[in-house]
């Protein structure tokens, strides 16, 4: 291949690949980290040992305790009410609410 | 009653340091309690401890391993190799990196040829998630540049990135072993590229060419020479493939033009 060949042969495949990047990035869900809507022990984290995180929450819907969710939709996550009736809803900050003791 | 203050035992560090490492050893002489008795039998809790939780980080470190091995020969194999290979650092996020080795070396494991390889995939998806946070370059960026510009510029990579060449399919290996409904693995070499787009690492197979192409770029090749040594290697190397699996990767951190 003569390198005006290569030059333009790689000028294509960047745009391709630019095309490929631009189009999936849309396609693929994006997610953001949703506080307040973890079952108890059901949080996530897959950062292995020595990161005391994964699985940790001890109360359900734990305010400083997060979720992975599809990015968007974390504050219209269907939570049932507080005990004194206010609403729960998840959060993209950590919570003061349903700390354990 | 004030208690004393502990005594300071003249316990030798090394003493304590093998005897903690193996039960066969008798308590390190001096080791006393905070009532000043002998510290006995206290000292076996202690030691059972640190191999129980040495356990289970290596356990948590290597899913797919463990779940490859059987948790029984994961516990055996792990008794082994944190009493030849203790921690060198307090950071357990790490513990570990010695760990693809050690089954190397192991005779009785060398039926299952692709088990090194699967646990250094596992360390470095470790490794990618604990890397500093970097913002990725926009991929309409490259757009901008001319083709001969192109050919000239450099990338720098996101600390997140990592490459692994193997001989055995160990990208499929790791799905079939992790994601529900993956398909059974096939016999193929796999070079395996790892990022990580959002917050968790994600290993993703490369074309033909394209771990040497990355290499290139990483050892500070142009883009233009990277894609020579990538051509050399395969004739049919797919740059656009394998550029697109770092932009989607969010692993391109800098383009830097030649001036």
């Amino acid at each position: 291949m003569s390198n005006t060949a290569k030059t333009f042969a790689v000028a294509g495949a960047v745009a391709a690949a630019m095309t490929t990047a631009l189009t999936g990035a849309a396609s693929a869900q994006s997610k953001e980290k949703c506080y307040g809507v973890s079952l108890a022990g059901q949080n996530d984290c897959a950062a292995g040992p020595g990161t005391t995180c994964a699985g940790t929450s001890t109360v359900d819907y734990q305010g400083n305790a997060w979720t992975l969710v599809d990015a968007g939709t974390c504050a219209s996550i269907d939570l049932p009410a507080l005990a004194d009736g206010t609403e729960r809803k998840g959060s993209l900050e950590a919570l003061d609410r349903d700390l354990p003791a | 009653m004030t208690t004393d203050p502990l005594p300071i035992a003249a316990v030798d560090q090394t003493a304590f340091t093998r005897a903690m490492m193996d039960a066969a050893v008798d308590t390190p002489k001096g080791l006393r309690d905070s009532q000043n008795r002998p510290a006995g039998r206290r000292f076996n809790v202690y030691r059972n401890n640190v191999a129980v939780s040495l356990t289970e980080a290596l356990m948590q470190a290597f899913p797919v391993v463990t779940k490859l091995l059987g948790e029984e020969n994961m516990k055996g194999l792990a008794g082994i190799f944190l009493r030849a290979h203790p921690p060198q650092s307090p950071l357990m996020m790490f513990y570990g990196d010695e760990f693809p080795e050690f089954l190397a070396g192991m005779a009785q494991l060398s039926h299952i040829g692709y088990l090194p390889d699967v646990a250094r995939l596992e360390q470095m998806m470790r490794l990618s998630y604990h890397a500093a946070d970097t913002a990725a370059i926009d991929p309409a960026a490259l757009g901008a540049l001319t083709p001969e510009a192109l050919m000239e510029a450099r990338v720098s990579v996101a600390p997140t990135v990592h490459l692994l060449r193997s001989p055995w399919p160990v990208v499929d290996i790791w799905r079939f072993n992790m994601i529900d409904g993956a398909p059974k693995p096939q016999a193929s070499a796999q070079d395996v590229l790892i990022t990580r787009p959002e917050f968790d690492p994600q290993p993703a197979a490369l074309p033909p060419g394209g771990a040497t192409w990355i290499s290139a770029l990483m050892g500070g090749e142009t883009i233009g020479q990277a894609f020579e040594v990538a051509s050399q290697e395969n004739n049919n190397f797919d740059l656009s493939a394998t550029l697109a699996l770092l932009l989607q990767g969010g692993a391109l951190t800098e383009i830097h033009r030649k001036d």
